[in-house]
């Protein structure tokens, strides 16, 4: 892409039918560092490379609760993407206080992407220069969107975006087809040996990554970084070499229990004693 | 998407001047609305009489609608209101079917929106004057709420309306268990509303039984409940007060 006349603003177009200034915001994302995201029937996973300025800075949030059903990764100007994640998480608790129910994510993503197609079509504006991955829970299941600044929006089984994206993509368009059915763990699983393409070669470790999840039954939350450094050793631990596309997964006689499982496994409070029944 | 209130003077809202366009009192009205779950889903029962104040001039008003695929509504009070709250809801089921995408609002989503409304109604002391009785199921799960004109709301196994409350639901909190057949809940709704036709001077002996499940609505055609008027205290009414009426 080079320059030429017709890229100034983003209400002109070019003569092959195309609108530079978007695809402009378009290449921003692809210099943000690696953000990916895959889903199950059940659960999304999100990842996200952490890359500081310099050692001396900590690394930028890239990973973002929206609400307990829908979480989102961004890549490319993250200031960009905390903006739209505040006007997210403002929809959300509008429609739940509302309707007392959450916003199904199918719907955020749509009032998401006619916000983003605004921008494309006024003068005085310009696109946001973020990719945003969208993963959450709807009324049938688990779902990860990418929305676009050019306002399009896609879902997606799996999905990476920024910078070496295209090494994490090749690693999940192999192991994409077993997703659907595929447990948390090995979601989880699968989410960090595609972040560690990425990584080309540097080593893996739970300081320049953040792992979120969330599910059915399972509120939107960031793993703590023991955690992560628990997974990371697991697999590390049997041999570098992700299982095969069969999927035996080498590790389920380890301590496959690693992670405290924030899931609320345990329901409702303890069983009161002298509480008398309620009459009336 | 926003169908906003009609101006007010903003500046004078409590004054003679904005009285014109502020709920006063209610001109013609729905008396109870009787709603209790059941095994397959809701049962929800109203009279069609529209009051004029002592007067029971409508005697075919329909008080019970579905709202959507999922949910039913019952109104007392205020007929207008009610005509004006189901365009609202019409409007909110329309755009909710417009997103195409296999979400769509349940009973516990109207309810709260009903909740909203009533409650931001009451606010600005211009009320829809009505009580309203929300009932469905959706996936499996049965709901039954309540909200009044100023916004109170709650959900439980059985609720009513205005006299409702005082005379049917002491019943149903007696009668009323889990899983009843669809026969036992019209039976136990035609209990309530044949106290309710005895002793509410509003009720007018023509009634629908609306009835949701997961399947979806049915309203019922109009019908009459048999009253016995052959007890002794109604054959001679004055016996105790002679000269009067």
């Amino acid at each position: 892409m080079f320059r030429n006349q017709y890229d100034t603003d983003v209400t002109t177009w070019s003569p092959a039918g195309r609108l530079f200034q978007v695809e402009y915001a378009m290449e921003a994302v692809k210099q943000g560092s690696a953000a990916i995201g895959l889903r199950s029937k059940t659960h999304v996973v999100l990842a996200s490379v952490n890359k500081a300025s310099s050692e001396l800075s900590s690394y930028q949030k890239k990973i973002f609760k929206v609400d307990d059903h829908i979480g989102v990764a961004i890549a490319g100007l993250t200031a960009d993407g905390r903006v739209l994640s505040r006007y997210m998480r403002n929809e959300c608790i509008n429609y739940s206080y509302t309707y007392e129910s959450p916003l199904p994510v199918g719907r955020l993503v749509v009032q998401l992407a006619d916000k983003a197609q605004v921008c494309t079509q006024r003068s005085w504006k310009r696109p946001y220069g973020v990719g945003l991955l969208v993963g959450g829970l709807d009324e049938s299941g688990a779902h990860l969107y990418y929305n676009c600044p050019s306002g399009n929006y896609f879902e997606y089984q799996a999905f990476a975006i920024g910078s070496r994206s295209q090494a994490a993509k090749t690693y999940l368009e192999r192991k994409f087809e077993g997703f659907m059915d595929s447990s948390r763990e090995n979601l989880i699983k699968d989410a960090l040996f595609a972040l560690r393409e990425t990584l080309q070669g540097e080593k893996l470790t739970s300081a320049i990554c953040t792992i979120a999840v969330l599910g059915v039954g399972e509120a939107f939350h960031i793993l703590d970084q023991e955690t992560v450094q628990g997974l990371i050793n697991e697999f590390e631990v049997v041999g570098e070499e992700p299982p095969a596309p069969a999927d035996e997964p080498a590790a389920p006689d380890q301590a496959g229990d690693a992670e405290p499982s924030p899931a609320p496994a345990d329901q409702g409070p303890p069983a009161d004693q002298g509480i008398a029944p309620m009459d009336i | 998407m926003n169908l906003a209130d009609s101006t007010q003077a903003m500046n004078n809202l409590l004054g003679s001047e904005a009285d014109s366009q502020r709920t006063l009192y209610p001109y013609v009205t729905g008396t109870s609305v009787v709603g209790i779950k059941y095994k397959d889903g809701i049962l929800l029962a109203a009279d069609m009489g529209g009051s004029y104040g002592s007067t029971l001039r409508y005697k075919t008003v329909e008080r019970l609608k579905p709202v959507g695929k999922h949910s039913i509504i019952g109104a007392s009070g205020e007929i207008s209101d009610f005509q004006e709250i189901m365009r609202y809801l019409d409007e909110l089921i329309l755009y909710d079917n417009m997103w195409d995408d296999g979400n769509s609002l349940g009973p516990k989503e109207v309810h709260n929106y009903l909740t909203r409304m009533m409650y931001n109604r009451r606010n600005k002391f211009n009320p829809l004057w009505n009580s309203l009785v929300l009932g469905g199921v959706k996936n499996g799960q049965k709901y039954l709420g309540t909200v009044s004109m100023i916004g109170v709301h709650y959900e439980d196994n059985h609720v009513a309306t205005g006299f409702g409350n005082h005379l049917a639901r002491p019943i149903l909190r007696d009668e009323w268990h889990e899983n009843l057949t669809f026969e036992e809940g019209v039976k136990l709704l035609e209990k309530c509303m044949r106290v309710l036709l005895y002793r509410d001077r509003s009720a007018v002996n023509k009634l629908q039984i609306a009835k949701i499940t997961e399947a979806g609505v049915t309203i019922s055609q109009p019908y009459a409940l048999k009253t016995s008027w052959d007890l002794s205290a109604f054959k001679n009414p004055t016996a105790g007060a002679e000269g009067s009426w």
